[in-house]
């Protein structure tokens, strides 16, 4: 009896042992065809990224940003978007920050409102009238936008977490982000809390994961192929917005500052890589 | 007026690698409008590249091609400091021609 039983455990074992060495190579070659997969989209944007769209954009925005414009007839050459009047190179990698001549935390979209307020003469309502474009219609904002962040390119964010009202910022982001709202009961962090969730083919970052994070702010202002343009950090918090269901998110309104400022804080460290070329 | 095109033409051994990239709306003539209303078709119908006065690539294009096109292409005899000039001609009429340098192998 004894003699018999150990030969048919040790068969069992050697054939559990088969088992999981065969589990171990489909494991393996799943993770192989996962990485393939994920190496061939890398080429596909690779592919895509030589002829991004976005550069009609950046062009466009230098233009504007060179251009004298509006009642006072005056470029914006001399905005201070935080680094000092007329420094653009490396202005996109310190926001959001506390200007103190408006004595509230802007990110790059509302600051270039201000600018264009104070430099050009054009009331808040002119311009932020086309902040989005449309197919046939050119959005001077958007180009502004990917023109300045363009030339932060390579740089590190680094957005000043230091004032005091940059810290009220990031709590009321905070606040906003795991808020659960809205008919469908949604929160940004419904989306956005959890690694490894994707609606289709779209992976969805977890925002309060540095390098998930990180990614995502830095490549924002993108070419969005599905939209046949650029689209701003303001234009996905929107859609966002709508998205879940809530009332519509304000153009550079607070709420959508905060909610960048508490990002920002995640993604600091990364490398810009703006603009970027999305789906 | 159209914006300018985005040109980048470099030696790739003895060939030209030339990126061009251009801002038009290539309305198809199917979409619809807010209003419901179709938008008429606006896309670019001739190419033309040439290089020293002779033409190096010259195409039809439809509406299958997609707003803000991207063409890249390669073609032999030039030299760098030397000059290309690409056209485009849509269907409304309109034209632009935007000029680039050849620059040495990037």
């Amino acid at each position: 009896m004894k003699r018999s039983s150990l030969p048919r455990a040790e068969r069992a074992l050697r054939l559990a042992a088969a088992a999981l060495f065969c589990a171990l190579c489909a494991c393996a070659r799943a993770q192989d065809s996962d990485a393939q997969t994920q190496k061939e989209i890398e080429r596909y944007r690779q592919l895509l990224a030589e002829g991004n769209p976005a550069e009609l954009a950046q062009a466009r925005g230098e233009e504007l940003w060179k251009t004298k414009r509006g009642p006072k007839s005056a470029s914006l050459e001399r905005c201070d978007l935080g680094l000092g009047p007329g420094v653009v190179k490396g202005a996109y990698a310190a926001l959001p920050r506390y200007f103190r001549d408006t004595d509230r935390v802007q990110d790059l979209e509302s600051r270039l409102v201000t600018c264009i307020v104070a430099l050009q003469g054009f009331t808040p309502e002119e311009a932020m009238k086309n902040p989005f474009s449309a197919p046939g219609r050119n959005s001077d904002l958007e180009a502004l936008a990917t023109y300045v962040a363009g030339e932060s390119k390579g740089m590190k964010l680094a957005a000043p977490m230091q004032h005091q009202k940059e810290i009220e910022a990031f709590r009321i982001g905070e606040q906003l982000f795991y808020r659960r709202a809205g008919p469908h009961d949604f929160s940004c962090s419904t989306c956005h809390g959890d690694t490894g969730k994707r609606i289709r083919l779209q992976d969805l970052p977890k925002l309060t994961e540095p390098k998930e994070a990180q990614r995502v702010f830095t490549t924002w202002p993108a070419y969005r192929v599905s939209q046949g343009s650029v689209r701003t950090m303001q234009h996905r918090l929107y859609d966002c917005y709508w998205q879940m269901r809530h009332p519509q998110l304000d153009y550079a309104s607070d709420a959508s500052i905060a909610l960048e400022v508490f990002m920002a804080k995640y993604a600091n460290g990364g490398t810009i890589d703006a603009p970027g070329l999305k789906r | 007026m159209s914006d300018p095109m985005r040109i980048r033409a470099s030696m790739a051994g003895d060939k030209v690698e030339v990126r061009v990239l251009m801002a038009h709306e290539m309305e198809t003539g199917q979409r619809k409008d807010a209003s419901g209303k179709l938008v008429p078709a606006h896309f670019i119908q001739n190419i033309s590249v040439t290089h020293n006065g002779r033409t190096v690539l010259s195409a039809q294009w439809g509406t299958s091609i997609s707003k803000n096109p991207f063409l890249h292409f390669r073609f032999g005899g030039g030299k760098p400091g030397e000059k290309i000039a690409i056209t485009w001609l849509d269907n409304l009429g309109d034209k632009r021609t935007d000029e680039a340098i050849i620059a040495a192998a990037s």
